[in-house]
């Protein structure tokens, strides 16, 4: 039994320690938002936050993960920032499918946490990890501007 | 962009999957009592009924009955059933926007239900062929102007007032000369004892009134469940006391297990069973491809399990497919005659008489349609009812073949359909859901879910076929083509339901190669032989890739022969604005729809050319290494021209800064999601052009992953897509597709625009490395 703190609560999680951070969460918990998309960090559907950072659950085993605060798509409705990245997303069309945004939101609001006002190149270089097979990147790069802009103005 | 209007959203009850079941799904419709018996009579047939176009000719066709679609709570809360999957297109929103505006309804009231796969009930549910709009925007009106008759009617009735004095207006019924007004929640109740009225009854808006249709205000209904995580689609499906299961496949098609061994899988931690799924002989069809199952508590050690097993293959007929060789063979059979498939003129006469022969091949490779969620299907079986939960295109005709597999009577089956994250044809066929079907019945009606990886997904997807078009043009001393000589080969989608089906298929040559709309005399259109060898399956778009690279590549390349302007020199290809009967160009097959409501219409495409190259600044100076490309395609029944600006550096890196896609699809319903339709398959059309390919090697995919089968990504997306919308608010006019025909014209614009910037000639997809200097 390993316990995990996952967006703020204490979870027992009965899996073999080996385990997917991905798996324990879709499997384990029932936190269906982070997404399986090629289980070897190639597309950045699962994307979360361990201690801020956008990480890839797929590759990521939960035995590493004691002690540590993981975030997920669940929990972006209450952080300041998650919540300006899926206003704009939602503001500006951006999902087809939607399959891939939960990954994307995660990797978006990871690099408006670390850079409040990104350039062209520092979107390039955060979300590139992200596939869109639907192809919404100009999209995104314009909700996340967007975002950047109100983070900007908030009081 | 402005800022998009959300409404209630989804019934997300109806999305709560665990506990969720078919009767469920009937009380949600039943919220007003607007459920019941009856409704409009069957359409009788004629035996002499000429042919069936468009809806009609689908497989149980459209329904238009308010009571099937329509149910009004009497909190005044109305719920428009979607029939129609959803997998990024909109559709969820767009159809249930023609009902609500028709309907008078308020969008912030509206919530949309999910319709199960039963097309008796809700009309042909196939979702592919860019069809949803075209086909159901007629009956979707219809359904909304009943349903609001009747609550007129009602209204009227309950005041004692003439019909005519009352009217709808924003989810009330008004009698403005007493200032009386209802509510629909008021009226619901005595609405739905009303009978159905005649179709003839039904008075349609006027464009002008409309509300919603053609103003693309409003957000998706599924947008904030899929930017918080809570969207389900078919892979987030939970049921009580689920397994999990992956699935071994044959690496061959037609394969099968010889034997295995299971010792080592069953002692990973959480494997519960093995079971192993019978292959069906050939042809593929949309049977499963049987293998070995590895069923465990977790979806991890369904991996870990299956890593596990130790299985012996044989490999079957097919096992010496080799991309390589094909393309040799093909290319083979492209230089040699082929089965005639359209024929005008004297084209070796004109061929021998012209100054000057010009010839090129275009290859282009299998594809995989690769949706983001993989496919994925659960299934239980509990007291003989099946009930499935899927991401899938074919709710109907899952339903149909589940049945058949488990021996159990159609209405035995519920097909409960997810969102999908993505389709692009792959969920279309669902082989997948099957293999979950078997496995819940090998535990006894116990829920499975079945995942795949996307191991399994590049390795056994219905692949796009692999082509080589053949193109060959006699030119007259001003490089104006005299004759027109197109070979066609490739595998067809034939072939996965009939095995000695070695030539294209109507539909196939009626997508760009044989209604190729150029006024030229002389013009011959052969489809050589070709076998297929792995299972070939529609991809977005279908075979108008190909031939739309093929011959818009083609047409730049006599137009840099002839030292034209490459859009004059298409626009004199084209020839004057006129209306082609399609079966006078021997497309017998018109993508399904009238010829005379659908004629190839050159005027149209003519003016997507003029309005794509206008707002491009065709002619205007680039930088250095910079180069603009037009293309323009007819497919599912729209037009579409584009010009793309590409920048190749001094190391062959190839940058695309900016893409002008002109489009005209008719009425524009949702214009807002035709355009980030237009947008995507500008990049999924950059992803396959630059990147994509599968190939085989001793019968098997040599890509797993996306390391190996790559995707564009940000970084390498164009930067800035421009939609031209052509005037689309005449509601009389016809329809056309928007999901696929974005797609075609892009491989070929970035391929003309690379030779305006570098002198080089793409003639094999994907781009790849071609333009690296070493």
């Amino acid at each position: 039994m390993i316990t995990l703190s996952i967006n703020g609560v204490q979870r027992s999680i009965d899996l073999p320690p080996d385990t997917p951070l991905l798996w324990a969460l879709r499997d384990g918990l029932g936190l269906t938002g982070t997404k399986y998309g090629c289980g070897i960090a190639l597309c950045g559907a699962c994307t979360v936050h361990v201690d801020g950072q956008a990480t890839l659950a797929c590759v990521t085993p939960i035995s590493e993960l004691a002690g540590k605060n993981i975030q997920t798509i669940e929990a972006m409705a209450e952080d300041a920032t998650g919540q300006k990245v899926q206003a704009a997303w939602l503001s500006l069309g951006v999902p087809q499918c939607g399959y891939c945004q939960p990954g994307q939101v995660m990797a978006a609001t990871a690099l408006l946490k670390h850079n409040a006002q990104p350039a062209d190149a520092d979107i390039d270089k955060a979300m590139s990890r992200n596939i869109c097979r639907c192809g919404t990147y100009t999209r995104i790069r314009a909700a996340i501007k967007q975002a950047a802009g109100e983070l900007e103005n908030a009081p | 962009m402005k800022a998009l209007v959300e409404n209630s959203g989804a019934d997300s009850d109806s999305f709560s999957i665990i506990n969720v079941s078919r009767r469920r799904f009937l009380k949600s419709l039943a919220l007003g009592g607007f459920v019941l018996a009856g409704g409009f009579p069957p359409v009788a047939l004629a035996e002499d009924e000429p042919k069936k176009y468009g809806a009609d000719a689908m497989p149980h066709g459209w329904v238009d009955n308010p009571l099937v679609f329509v149910a009004i709570a009497e909190d005044g809360s109305v719920s428009i059933v979607c029939h129609r999957s959803e997998m990024g297109q909109g559709i969820r929103t767009s159809l249930p926007l023609v009902v609500a505006d028709e309907l008078e309804a308020n969008w912030l009231h509206v919530k949309v239900v999910q319709a199960p796969g039963d097309e008796v009930r809700f009309g042909n549910q196939d979702t592919d062929g860019s069809r949803s709009m075209r086909h159901f925007f007629m009956p979707m009106r219809r359904v909304g102007a009943a349903a609001r008759l009747m609550l007129e009617t009602a209204a009227a009735a309950q005041w004692r007032v003439p019909l005519t004095e009352v009217r709808a207006e924003l989810h009330h019924v008004l009698h403005p000369a007493s200032g009386k007004r209802l509510s629909y929640g008021e009226l619901a109740k005595a609405a739905a004892k009303l009978p159905v009225p005649d179709r003839e009854s039904l008075k349609l808006k006027q464009p002008e009134d409309f509300r919603y249709i053609g103003k693309g205000e409003q957000l998706s209904v599924d947008g904030r469940d899929i930017v918080s995580g809570r969207a389900q689609y078919g892979i987030d499906t939970r049921l009580p006391d689920m397994l999990h299961a992956v699935v071994a496949r044959p690496p061959v098609m037609g394969g099968k297990v010889l034997h295995y061994d299971a010792a080592e899988a069953l002692k990973v931690p959480d494997v519960i069973k093995v079971v192993e799924i019978k292959s069906s002989p050939l042809p593929a069809d949309f049977n499963p491809l049987g293998g070995v199952a590895v069923i465990a508590k977790h979806t991890w050690a369904a991996i870990q399990g299956r890593k596990a097993l130790k299985i012996d293959w044989d490999n079957g007929p097919h096992a010496a497919y080799d991309s390589a060789a094909y393309r040799t063979e093909m290319e083979a059979a492209a230089r040699q005659p082929g089965k005639v498939v359209r024929n005008q003129g004297d084209v070796d006469a004109a061929l021998n008489s012209a100054a000057q022969r010009l010839a090129a091949e275009y290859y282009a490779p299998h594809l995989a349609q690769a949706p983001m969620e993989p496919p994925a299907a659960a299934v239980r079986i509990v007291n003989g009812h099946c009930e499935v939960w899927a991401c899938t295109q074919a709710p109907q005709l899952t339903r149909e073949r589940v049945a058949k597999w488990l021996d159990l009577p159609e209405d035995k089956v519920t097909v409960n359909v997810t969102l999908l994250g993505g389709g692009f044809g792959r969920k279309s066929k669902p082989d997948y859901v099957i293999e979950a079907a078997l496995l819940s019945q090998a535990m006894h009606g116990q829920a499975v879910k079945v995942t795949w990886t996307r191991e399994d997904d590049l390795r056994h997807a219905y692949f796009h076929t692999v082509s080589l078009e053949r193109l060959e043009a006699g030119l007259d001393s001003r490089g104006n083509p005299l004759a027109w000589l197109h070979r066609t080969v490739a595998p067809s989608i034939g072939a996965t339901f009939a095995p000695d089906s070695k030539h294209q298929i109507p539909p196939e040559l009626g997508m760009g190669v044989v209604n190729v709309p150029f006024a030229i005399a002389n013009l011959r259109v052969e489809n050589p032989a070709a076998e297929a060898h792995t299972r070939i399956g529609w991809f977005r778009s279908v075979s108008n890739i190909p031939r739309a690279f093929a011959i818009q590549s083609f047409v730049a390349e006599l137009a840099s022969a002839a030292g034209r302007d490459h859009k004059d020199y298409l626009l004199d290809l084209i020839g004057p604005a006129r209306r082609i009967d399609p079966r006078e160009i021997s497309d017998s097959w018109n993508q399904g729809e009238s010829p005379e409501i659908y004629p190839v219409d050159t005027g149209r495409l003519r003016r997507v050319i003029e309005a794509a190259t206008d707002a491009a600044g065709w002619g205007r100076d680039v930088p250095k290494g910079h180069g603009l490309g037009l293309a323009a395609h007819y497919s599912f029944v729209t037009y579409v021209a584009v010009v793309a600006e590409v920048a190749v550096d001094e190391e062959g890196k190839l940058g695309i800064p900016r893409v002008d896609i002109a489009v005209d699809c008719g009425p524009q319903v949702n214009p807002e999601r035709i355009r980030s339709q237009l947008e995507g398959a500008c990049i999924m059309g950059v992803s396959l052009a630059s990147l994509g390919e599968i190939g085989f090697k001793d019968g098997a995919v040599l890509q797993d992953n996306f390391h190996a089968y790559q995707l564009t990504r940000i970084d390498d997306a164009p930067r800035e897509i421009r939609v031209h919308l052509l005037p689309g608010s005449d509601y009389d006019k016809p329809l056309g597709g928007i999901g696929e025909p974005g797609l075609p014209p892009i491989a070929p614009a970035l391929c003309n625009a690379i030779f305006a910037a570098t002198g080089r000639r793409i003639r094999q997809l994907p781009i790849k490395d071609q333009l690296r200097k070493d």
